[in-house]
């Protein structure tokens, strides 16, 4: 595969990835339980949204095809999207909204520290201009994990279940796609590998100081295709564009 | 009259100068340093912009005032890219410009111990106000991206906290 076709991949997954988390966190406006954490919630969508459209360009011009971040938002169907099946997942309640949010600000601070040194300049760029922001989320989401884990029985109880229930999406968003080898032996993005290991020292860090069990790994892994949550988010998201061909503010 | 390219240069930074953040109007997306270059060719001008979070929408705010300003200005052949590298950030602000935020009532910046870091401890932000240092966080997260909700334990104001960036 040329470069360029593997980055446009790579650009694209993560591109979605952020851009159905977004999505998932802006259904949270006004259903916040309360509201300086409501705030919080939308400020994390638009970053999530905000480095979407980042990445969605960069991918539009990799492939050279034309599309702008907008069509690939708004003009693909669901097996074309190439988000971590975990960030489909629906806002259960509260605690799978942190839980979820949690496992992909770990992946997302340890991708963009390492991401800062690629030897490509626009994903440098944004690995420091990401990185940032998942710093602040990361901050926000632990120190939930630990609120949710040490708290009521009830929240403890909410918060182990969404874990168990969560950790089986893991696996996929920890592994490399075929076409990432030749662009980490290039030093264009980071080594999944290392990522992983990382990332499991890390979250096992805070799950085990919020007294929230590390679960079992899944003896089947869920199903590689995106779930019904993911056609129905799609749905919603991209009716008006369906409806009304480049429609336009 | 001007007639060097570097003076028409000049002039657009000058004219750039004069537009507010949509948000925080006391100060300009210059003194913001969101403006990273401005070249004319005698034909052609362009001028590079980064953003200052991702999804901030006030960029695109300035970036539409900046095509009126400049369309304004008589250029017709105006081109704005948008760079990620190296990203912007809050040391990227003018020194006045930071004292015209706090005056605005807004703390300005404070350097982080660790910025990579989520669980290093905070650093303390004087109230912009009365100046106090026993202030405390009410929410990471505020009305815009780059701010948070402060209040100040001595003169029991609140305040916003324009995060380290």
């Amino acid at each position: 595969m040329a470069t360029n076709q593997a980055l446009f991949q790579y650009c694209l997954r993560l591109g979605d990835t952020n851009l159905i988390l977004g999505h998932r966190l802006s259904e949270m406006c006004s259903r916040g339980p309360m509201l300086e954490e409501d705030i919080a919630l939308t400020n994390f969508a638009l970053d999530h949204i905000g480095q979407a459209e980042a990445l969605l360009q960069y991918a539009g011009k990799l492939e050279g095809k034309g599309r702008s971040e907008d069509d690939l938002s708004y003009l693909r169907n669901v097996e074309e999207f190439e988000n971590f099946r975990l960030v489909e997942q629906p806002n259960t309640d509260f605690a799978y909204v942190i839980a979820r949010q949690f496992l992909v600000d770990v992946y997302q601070c340890l991708l963009y520290q390492k991401m800062q040194k690629s030897t490509d300049e626009t994903l440098a760029g944004m690995g420091s201009r990401f990185l940032k922001e998942s710093t602040y989320h990361l901050r926000h989401t632990s120190g939930w994990m630990e609120r949710l884990g040490l708290g009521t029985d009830e929240s403890k109880r909410r918060i182990q279940q969404a874990i168990n229930d969560l950790w089986q999406y893991t696996p996929e968003m920890l592994s490399a796609r075929p076409y990432e080898k030749e662009l980490t032996a290039k030093g264009i993005v980071p080594d999944a590998e290392e990522i992983a290991l990382d990332w499991l020292v890390q979250v096992v860090r805070v799950l085990s100081r919020s007294g929230i069990h590390k679960p079992q790994d899944a003896a089947v892994p869920p199903s590689d295709s995106h779930s019904d949550h993911l056609v129905r988010m799609l749905a919603e998201m991209q009716y008006l564009q369906r409806t009304y061909p480049d429609a336009r503010w | 009259m001007v007639t060097t390219l570097s003076g028409i240069e000049e002039l657009v930074w000058e004219r750039l100068s004069l537009i507010p953040d949509p948000e925080i109007p006391v100060i300009s997306i210059v003194e913001l340093g969101i403006v990273r270059n401005v070249q004319y060719d005698g034909e052609t001008l362009n001028i590079v912009v980064t953003p200052t979070y991702t999804g901030c929408p006030a960029m695109h705010l300035f970036v539409a005032e900046i095509k009126a300003a400049m369309h304004d200005q008589g250029f017709d052949h105006l081109n704005i890219t948008t760079v990620y590298s190296p990203a912007w950030t809050t040391d990227l602000i003018a020194p006045e410009a930071m004292q015209k935020l706090k005056k605005y009532g807004i703390a300005p910046p404070v350097k982080e111990i660790s910025q990579d870091d989520p669980f290093a401890p905070l650093p303390v932000i004087p109230c912009p106000r009365c100046g106090s240092e026993h202030t405390s966080m009410v929410s990471q997260f505020g009305a815009t991206a780059c701010k948070s909700l402060y209040t100040c334990n001595d003169c029991k104001e609140p305040f916003e906290y324009f995060k380290h960036f």
